[in-house]
Parts: C-alpha cells; sequence; structure tokens
C-alpha cells in the first residue's frame, strides 16, 4: 500500500472511530445528566430501562425516531427541515481540529491523534460557533411561532454579548503558545497548563462556553419556564433529538477545547494520554451539570450586563496586563 | 461587595448541590419497596359490621349526600324486624376523591377509610364497587360500637331498654 492510501485509510478509521465516539458519549451524557442532576434534587433519574437506567439513552432514540415528524403549517418548510441539521454539524465539525491523545506509531508512520491538524484551529472552532447559532436561529425564524422567534432573537443576542469576551479570553492563551494550531497549543502545556498562567481567561472562557452551549444560567433561547421550549418548541421527533443531541455533543466538544485550550490537554503523568484527555472532559463535563443543577437562569439583560459591562473589560484588561507581561519576561 | 457577595453566593449554592448528590434520595422505587402509610390514610373505603356481625349501614343517605362528586349511591330497604338496610349499595371509585366525608358523615360507622391505596383497575368499570364488594367481616376502626344499642327505637331492643336511655316515662304521672 502506497503512503497516500494508508493516509487517506486512516483519516477514514479515525473519522468513524470519533465520529461513533463522540455520539456515544453524547447520549451517554443525556444519561450521565439525568442521573446526576436527580441525585442533586434527591431523586434517583431513570433506572428503569436496562441496569441501573443504562439503555435509557437507547430507548429515547428508539421513541424519537417513532414518533412523527411534523412541520407547521406556517412554517418555512426547507429552512425548518434543515436548521436542526446546522447546530449538529457544526457541534461535530469542531471536534475534528481537537487534539485529543499523543501521535501513535503505526505501520512505520507517525499518526497524530487529530483528525485534522489545522494550523488555524482557534479560529476555525471560533468560527464554527458562531455559525452553530444559525440553527437556533433560523430553527427559530422558520418555525413562524412566537416563541421559536423569541427563542431565537435572544439566542443571537446571547451570541453578541459572550462571543467577543470568548474570543478575547484566548488571546492570552494564543499569545503563550505562539500558535493557532491547537496541537501546538497542547504541545506548549507539556510542563505546565495555561490554567496556572492564564487564569482569569480560563475563568472568562468557562462562562462564555456556558452561554455558548445555551445550557442552564444562560438558557435565555429555551427558557421553559417563559419560551414553552423557545427554538425548538416547534420541532418533534429525530428533529428535536437532533437539536438536543447537539447540545450534548456541543458540551462535550466545549470541554474538549478548555481541555486543549487550558488544562493542558492530553498531558499528565502516570496514566495514557488519551485516559488523561478523557478524564479532564469528564470532569468539565460534570462542572456544566453541576452548574446546571445549582444556578437559575439569569435575565435577559443580565446575561447583556455581564457580557457587554464584566466580561468584555475584564478580558480586555486581561489581554493588556497578559501582553505586558509577556513583553517583559520575553525582553 | 456586591461582586464578593455574588461570588460568594454562587459558590455556597454549588457547594449544596455537591453534598446533595452523596445524600440518600427521598425517592422510594414504588413498585419494589412499597411505602406503609398511616392507620389513618384515606383510600380503599369499606362497608363494616357491628360486634353481631350485621351490616352497619342502615341505608340513611347521608354518605352519598356529603359526598361532593356524587360516587355513592344506594337503595334502602327494611328487614323484617323493622331494620333498614340497604338493598343494593355502589361506590364508584373511578369517580371518588377520598375526601373521607363520607366517612365522617356515617352515623353508625358503618363506610370508613382503609389504606389500601392500589385501587387500579384496565377497565374503569371495574372500579365500580358493589355491596359485596364492600362489606369486609370486621368492625374496622371502632369495633365495640353499635348503633342499635344506642338507638333505633324499637327495631333491636324494646323502647328504653338501650344502653344510654331511660325507661320511658309515665305521662300521666307527670301531671301536676
Amino acid at each position: 500500500m502506497n503512503p497516500l492510501w494508508l493516509g487517506l485509510v486512516l483519516t477514514a478509521v479515525k473519522l468513524v472511530v470519533v465520529l461513533a465516539a463522540l455520539l456515544t458519549m453524547a447520549a451517554y451524557m443525556v444519561w450521565v445528566e439525568r442521573r446526576l442532576l436527580a441525585r442533586m434534587q434527591l431523586r434517583l433519574g431513570p433506572n428503569r430501562v436496562g441496569w441501573f437506567g443504562l439503555l435509557q439513552p437507547l430507548a429515547d432514540v428508539i421513541k424519537m425516531l417513532a414518533k412523527e415528524d411534523t412541520v407547521p403549517a406556517q412554517a418555512d418548510r426547507w429552512v425548518f427541515l434543515l436548521a436542526p441539521a446546522v447546530t449538529a454539524c457544526m457541534a461535530l465539525l469542531t471536534f475534528a481540529v481537537v487534539p485529543f491523545g499523543p501521535p501513535l506509531s503505526l505501520f512505520g508512520q507517525e499518526v497524530p491523534m487529530v483528525v485534522s491538524d489545522l494550523n488555524i484551529g482557534v479560529l476555525f472552532f471560533l468560527g464554527l460557533s458562531s455559525l452553530g447559532v444559525y440553527g437556533v436561529a433560523l430553527g427559530g425564524w422558520a418555525s413562524s411561532s412566537k416563541f421559536a422567534l423569541m427563542g431565537a432573537v435572544r439566542g443571537l443576542a446571547q451570541l453578541i454579548s459572550y462571543e467577543l469576551s470568548m474570543s478575547l479570553a484566548l488571546v492570552p492563551v494564543l499569545m503563550l503558545a505562539g500558535s493557532f494550531s491547537l496541537s501546538d497549543i497542547v504541545a506548549a502545556q507539556a510542563e505546565v497548563p495555561f490554567v496556572v498562567y492564564a487564569p482569569v481567561s480560563f475563568a472568562i472562557f468557562l462562562v462564555s462556553i456556558l452561554a455558548e452551549s445555551r445550557r442552564t444560567p444562560f438558557d435565555l433561547p429555551e427558557a421553559e419556564s417563559e419560551l414553552v421550549a423557545g427554538y425548538h418548541t416547534e420541532y418533534s421527533g429525530m428533529r428535536f433529538g437532533l437539536y438536543f443531541v447537539g447540545e450534548y455533543i456541543n458540551m462535550i466538544v466545549l470541554g474538549a477545547l478548555t481541555t486543549v485550550l487550558f488544562l493542558g490537554g492530553w498531558h499528565g503523568p502516570w496514566l495514557p494520554g488519551l485516559a488523561w484527555f478523557l478524564l479532564k472532559v469528564g470532569a468539565l463535563a460534570f462542572f456544566f451539570i453541576w452548574v446546571r443543577g445549582t444556578l437559575p437562569r439569569l435575565r435577559y439583560d443580565q446575561v447583556m450586563h455581564l457580557g457587554w459591562k464584566v466580561l468584555l473589560p475584564l478580558a480586555l484588561v486581561n489581554l493588556l496586563v497578559t501582553a505586558g507581561i509577556l513583553l517583559g519576561v520575553r525582553a | 461587595m456586591t461582586l464578593w457577595r455574588s461570588i460568594r453566593g454562587t459558590l455556597a449554592a454549588l457547594g449544596v448541590t455537591l453534598k446533595a448528590i452523596f445524600r440518600r434520595p427521598a425517592t422510594i422505587p414504588y413498585p419494589e419497596v412499597k411505602r406503609v402509610p398511616a392507620p389513618r390514610y384515606r383510600a380503599r373505603i369499606v362497608l363494616t359490621r357491628d360486634p353481631r356481625g350485621g351490616e352497619r349501614c342502615v341505608a340513611c343517605h347521608l354518605c352519598s349526600a356529603a359526598c361532593p362528586v356524587n360516587c355513592i349511591s344506594m337503595q334502602a330497604a327494611e328487614g323484617p324486624d323493622g331494620r333498614r338496610y340497604a338493598a343494593w349499595f355502589r361506590i364508584n371509585f373511578s369517580r371518588c376523591i377520598f375526601c373521607g366525608l363520607c366517612a365522617e358523615a356515617c352515623p353508625t360507622l358503618a363506610i370508613q377509610m382503609t389504606p389500601d391505596y392500589e385501587l387500579c383497575r384496565r377497565d374503569p368499570l371495574e372500579l365500580v364497587f358493589e355491596k359485596e364488594d364492600l362489606l369486609v367481616e370486621d368492625g374496622g376502626k371502632d369495633r365495640d360500637y353499635d348503633f342499635y344499642r344506642h338507638a333505633g327505637i324499637g327495631v333491636a331492643q324494646a323502647r328504653g331498654e338501650g344502653s344510654e336511655e331511660e325507661p320511658p316515662a309515665d305521662v300521666r304521672s307527670l301531671l301536676p
């Protein structure tokens, strides 16, 4: 086999493995979240389907596939049908640039444990995270329902209030690593993870990805107590399921990105690289669930206030201070 | 100051939920573990018997009058000894709200509530209980109570022979 074919086959294998692992993890994230949330509220959670309810995700998928796929009469039909795919696809695509383990030696070839080692990985992630909100916006718009539209508008308003601070919080990391490639960023954290050098960046980024994941303290686009279900009010069956799974894929992907950017990626003592990576992502996912089980939803104006008046100035000052210190240290 | 308060408040809340994970869930996994309700729990209604084994119900209709959802119906009849009883007695448990007003209204303690809460049937018509379904061979909560020993003039015993009765006064001896 010549190297070109070998490369192609290896890439295909990596794609399939990553996709399967990501989807399985997302499905079980639902189970983990429901069990953990239940325990936080002194309940038991799903424990009927299979051992400890472990087959619950499977039962949910079967249920959602069996449901009728309805389209509202007034809806913008094609946009309505395609919008859920946008959210899920963008979340899945982001994982393409995340390195999840140390390079492997196979068939005399160095195989990097990343689907695509883009040299602008961080920009790719930022671009896709902005595109991901199109799923929300288009789905809400195409439903032609007032609740869905309100959810979509809120999703967009939320995007512009957290996105700037999220990008700015990443700049110190880029300055520290001196590269846009996520593999280089991980390599730069072989000794000390960046959370030690840039704790403020880490805090801002953490709050921003909570907003990016559209989960409880920032679940304005869904807001089930105000907007029925927000942007996916009119969706049923597997199209709703796609939004739902997209949210959990997004949670894992954002956890993976935080791991790669701040927590040293797959670097760690004693355990193999992949185990460290999964451990860190799991810890962050637990943090996401924990925050959801604890904090109430912020009001619409409070999110804007937090984004524009607190996080953005903080990120700018943090950027200046980090740049100054780096300049002093490297000079 | 406000910022510090907000941060402290958030961290305290996170601590509470973290501690809750390790506490025992309050849920009772129902079909496997069945909760034992208090003896005075209000669930399935029964018709009890007096200490002599006779039916307590005198078909006075007070329970069906008290019932806010009209789930009790009956037909009164009279025995050869002049004692009233229910020819038929019917409770529709698919309507019953288990408020206990019927048991409160009953002068003979015939109708009583029991803690048997598992009243579930595939067919709603099976929830219509007839007299034979309702009657139990027991006195229920107050076993020694016997209505006809206190009242029911001239039915179970002659006038003035009830436990709290005085013999009938001779009207003529009361004349001035």
